[in-house]
């Protein structure tokens, strides 16, 4: 391999995390040249594994020094290229920090180290009774500092809120090698500026975190999951509103169309109908009489906006199925095409109808095949272009049918990313939500904490 | 794809759209034995697949770490039931091997083992006889315990010495000395099966073999065991020997095609997840394209023919504790998990317990376990302490490998749990 990392440096990095945390094999580089998002890739130098947060501090000053780029990694299932390295970069490995290291029930707070993987976090605290409600569709491999860094949503969004809601706290090594510690078991704290929620979704370009303090909730007693079937994505579309604006706030709704039915039945075989125009999943939970009333009143809501059948899950497993399915949706949908490249675009809820048929219309106007789901309750939809790599005129359709998707958002108030972050990918369109002032404070601030510019260059915006 | 690039060359080469048709979103990576062994990437689905990727468009050769991951990898293919892109991932490894065989790039180890193993003894049935006949021999006679007990050999092969303890008792009798070519049910047979007696199976496993002949004909079979068969070339064909599986694919097609079957029933998954492959492997062949097709169509593995037919009822209740433990050959290949757990839970009295994780491989993998040894008692390890939280009697397996394997565990943890084919439980369960 042509080495940007001179020898001497690699020796230096082995001194400090041992020669076992190095790897430098080309084997190793290939397999840390992505994450989830297709079309980007870029092989690193080498991929370090630190076992101390001292020693990521000493890496990282030694990047200052030698002038090497450090690219944090979790899982690697993001989905704005924010873990793919950059040139002259290595991968720190976060992903063997994988013990939850506190669970305090009188607080109801957890601290963890950033690998823990997100659903081992689920099961430990639901043994005792407690919550930790964001879980994204990845949630049985990323990591809670990916989640963190990418500030990311997931099914049970419209009740419980994003990552963001349930960080109290954290432990970051910034890009000079300064090790802090911001936030707190106190419910309340005004103290100096809130540098923990500026660290959040900071998508690995301004610290690294090596310790989170995260809420927990006490587990809802009961719940109850429903499917409505459409004729139209508009009634579907019209069905969310209708049922928030009854003063419901169910934990789920999410929204697949007929090409993601299609492609998520075929891999799960739970006996969606392949032939309806697209369906809404949902489920309420709580205390079991406010659960009984809300799934009744949730049926006559969709009733009333033509659903033309509704289901309710009849045991857990059912319902944790129709779950487990959905959460497969956007990878089923590679079973149609090869390339699946998805956006994350979120428009305000009263806006799911009119954005839905705009991609529609994108979707013909471009001639490329497009398949959407998403969280419906979040105004959170992923239109997901299924393409093949390999077709350049059909990738390049793909890109423009996607611009147009993104303006058609931002023109309804809404935003190019809701959950999966701006990355590689989605950087030359961040603009057209922050404006180019926006853009510039964020420079500013990048610049005053990481001069070097050092700690995942080029993520977010270019300097 | 820069095909001209590529660094595979000849027609096993792995197919460029199942490539394409991984989106790395790391979904089966939580599934992966060998990932959670290294937890590298490398290690992983994911990155497996990213690495023939790489060397088919020319950006990495066959270099020695290549082929480690390759033969690093189980083929479980607990991947591809977690992948919800439907990447064919066993089709890539098994050709990736192919490629590393063609090109002579397997460490010397390796390839003595696959050479000894896949290429002669289970391809050629005399030589399996002789050795087996050896083995016995060696088992029975006492020669064995010496030489578990001998220090100097604990000492100085501690390997070595591992391994024959794994490798499985050999029966007294192969089965094909014992049966004939066609045996008849007691009353009149109401399906006509085909079975295999296979290459392991036949030597090692007789009992389990009898076992299954004897619940055919006591669910009406007149089962026919063609003469003329061979070893499935399932073990060839996972570890990339496409030439010699296609042979014995072929012998079997006509082995097996002269009989009017309603079925061919296996109790070995490994071997049918092969048979049902047969019509992949030889698709294209002007000859066989055909008729390996129709083959596979027929083959079924025991407890989905029996799923098919339905159970009879047992005389008494069976009150004791069992579990069942997913053979990667059955659910990750066939697709069959829920067929045997439903049976099972059919027979009047038994307590069905599940096993935790009971669809991550055991470590056995064929002769995984021979070159592979440590990791494979890693993952042996993993599946045993689920084993004995079951706390069963009774532990179900339909793979040889797997009561070979898990059979090991119990005796190296002292654990007093009878592993069973499904077969010798319900011999058991009808007192046959
Ligand atoms: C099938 C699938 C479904 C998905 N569903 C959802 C969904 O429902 N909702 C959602 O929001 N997202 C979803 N995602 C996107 C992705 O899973 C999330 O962004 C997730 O949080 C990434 O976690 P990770 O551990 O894989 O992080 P990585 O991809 O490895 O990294 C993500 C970012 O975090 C940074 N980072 C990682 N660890 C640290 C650390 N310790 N300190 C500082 N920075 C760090 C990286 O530098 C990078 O910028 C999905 C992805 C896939 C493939
Ligand atoms: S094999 Fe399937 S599950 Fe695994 S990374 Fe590729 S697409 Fe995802
Ligand atoms: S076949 Fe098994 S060991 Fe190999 S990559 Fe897939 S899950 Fe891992």
């Amino acid at each position: 391999m042509n080495r940007q990392i001179s020898q001497n440096t690699l020796s230096t990095i082995s001194l400090i995390v041992g020669k076992e945390n190095l790897f430098t094999s080309k084997e190793d580089a290939i397999s840390y040249s992505y994450d989830g998002t297709p079309l980007h890739s870029q092989l690193p130098e080498a991929i370090v594994r630190p076992t101390t947060k001292d020693q990521i501090s000493e890496l990282v000053k030694l990047a200052n020094k030698e002038h090497f780029s450090i690219v944090p990694r979790g899982a690697g299932t993001g989905l704005s290229g924010g873990s793919i390295p950059v040139p002259n970069c290595i991968i720190l490995d976060m992903s063997q920090w994988n013990k939850i290291l506190e669970i305090d029930q009188e607080n109801l707070t957890s601290w963890v180290e950033p690998g823990v993987i997100t659903s081992q976090l689920h099961q430990e605290v639901e043994k005792i009774g407690l919550f930790y409600p964001p879980d994204p569709g990845s949630m049985n491999i990323c990591t809670i500092g990916g989640n963190v860094a990418e500030n990311s949503g997931g099914l049970r969004g419209l009740k419980y809120g994003v990552t963001k809601n349930y960080v109290m706290g954290l432990e970051v090594v910034l890009p000079n090698g300064e090790i802090i510690s911001c936030g707190g078991k106190s419910v309340k704290d005004v103290a100096g500026y809130n540098l923990k929620d500026f660290f959040i979704g900071s998508e690995g370009t301004l610290g690294i975190f090596t310790k989170i303090l995260l809420k927990l909730i006490p587990k809802p007693e009961t719940s109850k999951t429903m499917l409505a079937y459409f004729n139209t994505q508009a009634d579907a579309g019209r069905t969310v509103s209708a049922i928030i604006s009854k003063k419901i706030i169910p934990c789920t709704i999410e929204f697949l169309d007929n090409t993601t039915i299609r492609c998520v039945e075929e891999f799960s075989h739970i006996g969606l109908p392949i032939d309806i125009n697209s369906l809404l999943l949902l489920e309420v939970d709580g205390h079991s009489t406010v659960v009984e009333e809300e799934a009744l009143k949730i049926v006559e809501c969709c009733k009333q906006n033509n659903a033309t059948e509704v289901k309710i899950a009849q045991t857990v497993e059912e319902a944790i199925k129709l779950k487990t399915a959905r959460r497969s949706a956007f990878s089923a949908l590679a079973r149609t095409r090869p390339t699946t490249i998805l956006e994350d675009i979120t428009v305000p809820r009263s806006e799911i109808a009119t954005m839905l048929e705009k991609i529609a219309a994108i979707s013909k106007k471009y001639n490329v095949l497009i398949g959407t789901f998403g969280h419906a309750g979040d105004g959170n939809l992923h239109p997901t272009c299924l393409t093949d790599e390999r077709d350049h005129d059909e990738i390049s359709r793909a890109e423009k049918a996607y611009e147009e998707i993104f303006i058609e958002a931002v023109k309804l108030g809404g935003t190019i990313t809701g959950e999966h972050g701006t990355g590689l990918a989605k950087k030359k369109f961040l603009h057209l939500v922050t404006g180019y002032t926006a853009i510039e404070t964020m420079r500013t601030i990048k610049k005053a904490l990481d001069p070097n510019n050092i700690l995942n260059p080029g993520k977010v915006f270019d300097i | 794809m820069k095909t001209e690039n590529s660094n595979f060359s000849g027609i096993d080469i792995p197919s460029d759209d199942v490539l394409t048709n991984c989106m790395h979103c790391g979904l089966c990576l939580p599934v992966c034995p060998t990932y959670a062994i290294t937890g590298r990437e490398k290690s992983s689905p994911r990155g497996r697949i990213r690495l023939i990727k790489s060397v088919a468009e020319g950006t990495l050769d066959i270099t020695q770490g290549f082929v480690d991951e390759m033969n690093f990898c189980l083929d479980c293919q607990a991947c591809e039931t977690a992948c919800p892109a439907g990447v064919k991932y066993g089709s890539l490894v098994e050709s990736a091997r192919n490629q590393i065989r063609v090109q002579r790039k397997d460490s010397e180890f390796t390839l003595m083992m696959k050479w000894i193993f896949l290429r002669n003894i289970l391809s050629k049935k005399y030589l399996l006889n002789i050795v087996s006949k050896l083995l016995g021999i060696y088992q029975s006679s006492g020669l064995e315990a010496a030489f578990k007990n001998s220090l100097v050999v604990k000492k100085l092969t501690p390997k070595l010495f591992k391994l024959q303890l794994l490798s499985p008792r050999i029966d007294g009798r192969f089965f094909d000395e014992i049966y004939p070519e066609i045996v008849l049910p007691r009353n009149t047979p109401k399906y006509t099966v085909g079975f295999l007696s296979g290459c392991i199976m036949n030597v090692a496993f007789a009992h389990v073999h009898e076992d299954t002949i004897k619940v055919l004909l006591h669910h009406d079979c007149r089962v026919i065991i063609p003469k003329k068969q061979v070893c499935c070339g399932s073990l060839q064909a996972h570890n990339g020997d496409f030439d010699v599986a296609r042979e014995l694919a072929k012998k079997n097609i006509d082995a097996f095609l002269k009989h009017d079957l309603d079925a061919i029933v296996m109790d070995s998954a490994g071997c049918g997840a092969l048979m049902k492959e047969y019509g992949h492997y030889l698709h294209g062949d002007p000859e066989y394209s055909e008729k390996a097709k129709q083959l596979s169509g027929k083959v079924k593995d025991l407890t989905e023919f029996l799923y098919e037919i339905g159970l009879k009822v047992p005389a008494k209740q069976f009150s004791h504790r069992v579990s069942y433990h997913d053979a990667c050959h059955l659910i990750h290949a066939q697709k069959i998990s829920k067929e045997p757990r439903d049976l099972i839970k059919s027979i009047p009295g038994i307590d069905f317990v599940e096993l935790n994780e009971a669809s991550w491989c055991c470590g056995s993998a064929g002769i995984y376990n021979v070159t592979h040894y440590e990791d494979s008692m890693k993952i042996l390890d993993r599946k045993m302490n689920n084993v004995k939280e079951t706390q069963a009697e009774y532990l179900v397996a339909n793979n040889p490998g797997c009561l070979t394997q898990i059979e090991y565990g119990c005796s190296q943890q002292q654990v007093n749990m009878k592993i069973v084919h499904f077969s010798t439980l319900l011999r058991t369960v009808y007192e046959l």
